[in-house]
């Protein structure tokens, strides 16, 4: 009976054959590593936002005088109140950390190399939809820091030329900060936004199903249909989508291998997760922070204005430039920079196991340039730090220079044909 | 019908008119979605001028007023503060305010209609913040200058004309607000003298 309703639907929308092509029969190399849970942790913090999210507009009041109360109301009154906020406000922290890493991994082994400049592509776009979606989310406790913060942001638009002034007064819908503002930051937090970074998750996926996962070895596990002896073969069976035009090496089925797998890496996050949101829920000032448990006060500035650390990198940038215009530019331009990856990277070869030195080098330079351009966000401004952000933006754009110069003739070490390890 | 032949400049140009039609249409739609965003007519109203007494504020005081929602800072300057505003012209980007960041008739050495009384906006010209009014202290920022204004975001500096100082983010002077004297001891914000 349960049989026949399944061909039944099978036959009029092939769920079955989608759940083998993605998950059941989708080969993935076999040699992946520590670095390659950070994407399922991505979609499990993910479902997670969208979870507390909806949880926490049942009692949330998007307006200019009843924000801050219905947010210490569900904090002392909602049953469970906190715990929902803690796990959503922890979540936005850890989305950062997840997402960094996982970006992290595609540049140390090459995967947003030909052929998967597009999944880079639509990555990105999700951090930026990520990143737009966590400041409008700053916005809703209006708290002193959320409305300090936003006024910050907002006025960076106010650096284009012309229409900047004109623009601030739009995004706003008032000539400050108000609860107009608010309420449109309410209605894209909450519904444009998640809709948006849904669809793009969802491309994601996609477009790296269709070119296939990279590896750590960077190495292509399709081979030209005939070319691999029979023994040599994945013994595995693979979806027909895959099989029908290549032999399929050194690869595992997504299902049941890599999700036991990921299954541990998630138990050991939300370990760690739950610690934080449990114990040091306000991650020490660095995931709220101080001054947003005092209500939004358009007349008194906190005394020190600190983004939420995962926009500390582009925020220094921002600053030590000291011209608005160009400062503004330099943000945008950092995370553009990323955005043209694939093209600044002339090389063939993929993995830092097999690149020259330079570009090692080059790799943890960026890495070192990028946490201390965070750290640096965080704290004051003064004559010091603005002469090491100076220095590490220098790091930062210079990876792209540096990449660009020596990839064009860059002495490699041998690829390897198949994998390396069992 | 089955035999109809395909002609392709009159289906060209349905295609094309069509499309054109649409993309107005799309244009016409976006008006609305996009007009919402402006502020509304209560925000507007919500925009009205501000009447301050200022014969309370004594000499070196600020006072903060709110207009439109932005703090508007008066403060009553002290002979010394006026006449050392001319010692570190060569230390600000506008010393002359050439950028019209006030209104015509506050365009002189103090920026102001009465010399003793700067009225400027509390929003530091670089992302907004609200300086900090460093009143005998400011000389650890600059030396030689007692008194200025001090952003805590990213540190752009302000003498007690609202003028920028050099090497910091801040891209031009305090915007010195629309506002007049109805009478002596009344500074009336938002309106020039003459309209009211």
């Amino acid at each position: 009976m349960s049989f026949k309703l399944m061909d039944w639907i099978e036959q009029r929308l092939p769920l079955m054959d989608a759940m083998n092509k993605h998950v059941t029969q989708y080969p993935a190399p076999k040699n992946f590593n520590f670095f390659y849970v950070f994407g399922i942790l991505a979609a499990v913090v993910l479902v997670n936002q969208l979870l507390t999210g909806v949880w926490l507009t049942m009692n949330y009041e998007p307006s200019g005088e009843g924000a801050f109360a219905s947010v210490e109301y569900i904090m002392r009154d909602v049953d469970y109140g906190w715990l929902l906020r803690y796990m959503h406000s922890t979540g936005a922290s850890a989305f950062f950390v997840v997402i960094y890493m996982h970006m992290f991994r595609g540049m140390m082994y090459g995967s947003y190399q030909k052929p998967r400049e597009l999944l880079w592509l639509f990555g990105m776009l999700i951090f930026l939809v990520l990143m737009a979606e966590a400041f409008m989310g700053y916005l809703l406790p209006w708290g002193n820091m959320s409305y300090w913060g936003a006024q910050v942001i907002i006025s960076i638009f106010g650096a284009i030329p012309i229409i900047g002034d004109d623009l601030t007064l739009w995004i706003r819908g008032d000539y400050v900060i108000s609860g107009a503002t608010l309420n449109r930051f309410f209605a894209l937090h909450v519904i444009a936004l998640p809709l948006v970074l849904v669809v793009l998750v969802f491309l994601h996926i996609l477009a790296l199903h269709e070119v296939g996962s990279n590896n750590p070895d960077g190495t292509n596990i399709k081979k030209p249909k005939g070319s691999v002896a029979p023994e040599e073969l994945s013994k595995f069976a693979f979806h027909e989508q895959y099989t029908k035009k290549y032999d399929i090496v050194d690869a595992i089925p997504f299902h049941p291998y890599y999700t036991v797998k990921d299954l541990v890496a998630i138990v050991i996050f939300l370990i760690i997760f739950c610690g934080v949101m449990f114990f040091a829920p306000e991650g020490g000032g660095y995931f709220i922070e101080a001054p947003n448990f005092e209500p939004a006060n358009g007349l008194k500035t906190p005394e020190h204005i600190a983004p939420v650390w995962y926009f500390g990198p582009f925020y220094t940038i921002l600053r030590i430039i000291p011209d608005k215009l160009l400062g503004a530019v330099g943000m945008f331009g950092a995370i553009v920079a990323l955005f043209m990856l694939p093209w600044f990277d002339r090389g063939v070869v993929k993995s830092i196991r097999y690149r020259c030195t330079a570009h090692t080098v080059n790799l943890v330079q960026f890495a070192i340039c990028f946490i201390i351009l965070g750290v640096l966000g965080t704290l004051p401004a003064s004559p010091l730090n603005n002469m090491i952000g100076v220095v590490a933006s220098f790091g930062y754009f210079g990876f792209f220079v540096a990449i660009w110069i020596y990839s064009k003739n860059e002495k490699t070490k041998p690829v390897p044909d198949r994998v390396t390890g069992k | 019908m089955s035999n109809a032949p395909v002609n392709n400049g009159r289906r060209r140009f349905l295609t094309a008119a069509t499309s054109v039609v649409g993309g107005i249409g799309v244009v016409g739609v976006a008006v609305p979605f996009i007009g919402s965003w402006n502020p509304s007519a209560r925000a507007k109203a919500a925009g009205a001028p501000v009447e301050v007494n200022v014969s309370k504020i004594e000499p070196g005081q600020l006072i903060r007023a709110e207009w439109r929602g932005k703090p508007v800072y008066v403060v009553r300057r002290t002979e010394e503060i006026l006449s050392g505003l001319s010692a570190h012209d060569d230390q600000l980007k506008d010393p002359q305010s050439e950028v019209p960041q006030q209104p015509v008739y506050a365009t002189n050495a103090s920026r102001s209609i009465k010399p003793d009384l700067l009225v400027a906006l509390g929003v530091c010209t670089h992302l907004g913040c609200a300086p900090t009014y460093r009143k005998g202290d400011f000389d650890q920022e600059v030396a030689g200058v007692k008194d200025g204004f001090y952003c805590p975001c990213h540190g752009s500096k302000f003498d007690m004309a609202g003028r920028v100082f050099q090497n910091v983010p801040a891209p031009t002077n305090l915007m010195v607000p629309e506002h007049s004297f109805p009478t002596e001891d009344t500074l009336l914000i938002g309106v020039s003298g003459g309209e009211a």
